[in-house]
């Protein structure tokens, strides 16, 4: 593809900074809603699918989060409950390509939504992260 | 008599309520990020029905009612929050 054809993005596409000869990363967060019909065994494998796809792109892992069983705020598919999960990952823009394209060809997924993370959202987030993090060791205490 | 003429009777005393200034909540409270997971923050911005409320209403700034909308629209893409409903609250 030539490079006018590439949707401009607020990052550019192709930078390389040419010290460390890296891809650029942006910080992504994706949540996806899989159908409640699948056990708990096969949600946390459609979940594995995933985050293993996004391993084998070459993204890096943030934080993961799952929201389980939730009631939808209005059918889809004829469903009123789905599986709640967040990803929040680093990644090259193509990778986002390749991850919605598999969302869509999973049957399993019946919503996602992939959104890039600005600085401010970024900065919540990570707040976000670590107050999870300590609301987990206090339970554990 | 003259002076109870030019004293004007209401049947219902007028109100005189001050008016309040309404302030950007985001602004005041320094908040910089409107997260579109969490639909109980959004719902203080929906009507009844789930629509958004307008900034003549709530007393948003311009950039950060843009910001909610945007959020609302995520939260209802995910069915965190409903497109049309009825009695929301």
């Amino acid at each position: 593809m030539h490079a006018k054809f590439i949707i401009p993005t607020f990052a550019p596409l192709n930078f390389i900074n040419y010290k460390t000869k890296q891809r650029f990363m942006n910080n992504y967060e994706t949540v996806f809603i899989l159908t409640p019909v699948l056990s708990d065994a096969q949600m946390k494998e459609a979940v594995e699918k995933f985050t293993n796809l996004l391993k084998a792109e070459g993204a890096e892992i943030v934080n993961e989060e799952n929201w389980g069983l939730r009631k939808l705020a209005y059918p889809i598919d004829k469903k009123t409950t789905g599986f709640y999960q967040l990803v929040e990952f680093k990644a090259n823009p193509e990778t986002i390509a390749t991850l919605e394209v598999n969302f869509r060809r999973d049957e399993r997924v019946i919503r996602f939504l992939t959104f890039r993370q600005d600085k401010y959202a970024a900065e919540y987030a990570a707040k976000r992260r670590h107050l999870k993090s300590s609301k987990e060791t206090v339970k554990e205490n | 008599m003259a002076a109870a003429q030019s004293e004007i009777r209401y049947l219902t005393p007028p109100s005189v309520d001050v008016k309040k200034k309404k302030y950007c909540r985001f602004k005041k409270n320094g908040i910089r990020y409107i997260d579109y997971k969490d639909p109980e923050f959004l719902k203080k911005f929906l009507n009844e029905q789930g629509k958004i409320l307008p900034r003549r209403i709530t007393g948003t700034s311009l950039k950060f009612q843009r910001r909610i909308a945007q959020a609302v629209k995520r939260a209802r893409h995910l069915a965190l929050l409903p497109f049309v409903t009825d009695l929301m609250k």
